[in-house]
């Protein structure tokens, strides 16, 4: 056993603190904002909260619930997290089984990846996708924010190699005895993949969750507008023409607005089922993430 | 006897082609029919005509979009502030891992672990909020911090000179934590036998950093490196879209955001497109340079 250097002492010291304190650096803002949300308005004007609520009351969570925008919000992204969630999942794990076979097993192989690849590699842009979706009709539909990002072709490239990484026998074995493609995968790979799949969910999860420039943009009504996009009209964008004409302190004003503790209280409303799921993104997320950047 | 081979082969993967229909079928609608959509760029478009019966006008709307005034101010934008992320998200996370790595108790490493990654799982839209109200100039957590120390208060999101940092600052305070996982996760791979025989032949901890862990984590910051070149010029528009007001226009406003307001604000289709199509094609020539960086230098192959 070889004692600690005072120099080393010391070091662990500093290091430790600086790492608690860039720690808590990450969550103080998101606390405030709890705080902020829990708090009488007034103080929260004032600015006298800090880290805990100033005069506790749940009033403003009251007053977010009384828009009946907000719960069909959460209805949308609920629906949409489901629907789109279940299509993501079923596609990428069609795709990601015959893109992980060999050439010589599958011969367009090479073909089919090149043509998912070349959508990661070139985009056509915000306005030809926009006026697609409005030709094909999507348009103020549930499906406009669950079909066009139905296939995630980063996560077919996670699960294909994953796919890669299970031993070929049990393929094999199983082709002998008689198993077509569809048993193989749905029988066997997809079994054997359950942590990497729990990861895909996830994270398809929270990218469905989060999504909130196309409900902006190709929801018309309000009503469907899933939670994010609710939240960002509300707590985000200012009237544009009431800003062109405003001096800097009328802008201070107005970007401080005394319904400080509503927006807080729809702040944290949106980003709790993430909270909710964070245990579960921590489980599996790490796994997920070296599985995609860490690979043979 | 080679068409007999094919149309075996046919038979034996046709259950291969058919799982990958669905997904050809919604990749063509939502991708490659958009691919066709650029049309719009060399048009005067009108939407009641479609993709192909608006009047074609040529680079027109490229000659406009060179003359608009104040576009070089918005490309810089985009690149300076798309650079910061890039060596900012680069360095921040590679040294916290090492940081993290000297930690011995356990319990610690994994509270400091689960804090940092939090904020990457929030949308812009809710840390958008967050920060429009931390940073406010009346009342905000951080001026108050500030106010403590006597200085005046601190208008950071309207303040021009400012905001490309802000920007850039919160882009790190948002995404060091996965970063520094995947960091953590090449050091922890590390055969712990190296630094044994390292202590033997009397190496302090600089040294193990410098000649195992470093070395050791080197593969995977060349392909974080190069795999990040490919963002040169996306400043994040989900980021910008949530902070940015008219008066931080002149260093916030970024390609993308310029995209949304020209098309879908102003519907000049034509033009809003040709900048999007611009942005596409310096992007794909990045992203296409960094995978063969990252095959050469890191062997790192997608598929």
């Amino acid at each position: 056993m070889v004692r600690a250097s005072t120099g080393r002492t010391v070091f662990q010291l500093i290091n430790y603190l600086l790492l608690a304190f860039f720690a808590f650096i990450c969550v103080a803002p998101l606390i405030n904002v709890l705080s902020v949300s829990l708090s009488e308005s007034a103080y929260a004007a004032a600015g006298s909260v800090k880290l805990w609520p100033v005069h506790f009351t749940i009033e403003s969570y009251v007053f977010a619930f009384k828009d009946k925008l907000l719960l069909s919000s959460y209805g949308v992204s609920i629906q949409r997290v489901i629907i789109g969630v279940a299509i993501n999942m079923f596609l990428t794990i069609l795709v990601a089984y015959p893109l992980s076979k060999e050439v010589r097993e599958f011969r367009f192989r090479t073909l089919y990846a090149w043509f998912l690849f070349i959508t990661i590699l070139f985009h056509g842009g915000l306005i030809p996708w926009y006026v697609t979706i409005r030709q094909l009709n999507l348009m103020d539909s549930i499906w406009a924010l669950v079909l066009p990002s139905a296939v995630p072709v980063f996560n077919c490239i996670l699960l294909l190699n994953f796919f890669r990484q299970l031993p070929k026998e049990l393929q094999e074995s199983a082709h002998m005895d008689g198993a077509g493609h569809w048993t193989i995968l749905w029988r066997i790979m997809v079994p054997l993949s359950k942590p990497a799949l729990a990861t895909l969910v996830l994270f398809a999860c929270v990218n469905h969750w989060n999504s909130w420039f196309d409900g902006l943009i190709l929801m018309k009504r309000p009503e469907h507008y899933p939670l994010q996009t609710y939240l960002q009209t509300k707590v985000i964008s200012f009237d544009a023409s009431a800003l062109a004409g405003a001096t800097k302190e009328e802008l201070e004003s107005l970007m401080a607005v005394s319904d400080r503790t509503l927006k807080a209280a729809q702040i944290f409303l949106s980003a709790l089922p993430i909270m909710c799921l964070y245990p579960f993104l921590q489980k599996y997320f790490v796994k997920g993430i070296v599985m995609g950047s860490v690979k043979e | 006897m080679k068409k007999h081979n094919f149309g075996k082969g046919l038979m034996r993967e046709w259950p291969m082609h058919l799982m990958m229909l669905p997904a050809v079928l919604l990749i063509i609608l939502f991708s490659y029919i958009p691919y066709a959509g650029l049309a719009i760029a060399f048009e005067r478009f009108n939407p009641s005509k479609g993709f192909f019966g608006s009047p074609f006008v040529g680079w027109d709307n490229f000659e406009y979009m060179i003359k608009m005034p104040g576009i070089s101010q918005v490309i810089w934008n985009t690149v300076y502030i798309a650079c910061m992320k890039m060596v900012g998200g680069l360095i921040v996370p590679i040294v916290f891992a090492l940081l993290l790595n000297e930690v011995i108790h356990t319990k610690f490493k994994r509270a400091v672990q689960t804090l940092i990654y939090l904020p990457h799982f929030l949308s812009w839209v809710i840390l958008g909020g967050v920060l429009t109200d931390i940073l406010s100039p009346s009342g905000g957590l951080v001026n108050s911090l500030i106010g403590w120390f006597g200085a005046e208060p601190v208008f950071f999101l309207g303040n021009e000179k400012l905001f490309p940092y802000v920007l850039a600052v919160s882009d790190i305070w948002k995404e060091f934590g996965f970063g520094t996982i995947i960091y953590l996760a090449a050091i922890t791979s590390i055969n712990p036998v190296l630094y044994e025989a390292a202590i033997c032949d009397g190496a302090n901890r600089w040294r193990q950093i410098w000649h195992i862990t470093l070395p050791g984590m080197t593969p995977i910051i060349v392909l974080m490196m190069t795999l990040s070149l490919g963002n040169v010029l996306n400043a994040g528009f989900d980021q910008v879209f949530n902070l940015y007001s008219p008066v931080v226009y002149r260093t916030g406003d970024i390609l993308d955001t310029l995209v949304y307001r020209l098309g879908l604000i102003d519907a000049q289709y034509g033009v809003a497109t040709a900048v999007g199509l611009f942005k596409s094609v310096v992007s794909t020539v990045f992203i296409v340079i960094s995978y063969i960086c990252a095959f050469r230098f890191a062997n790192y192959r997608i598929f």
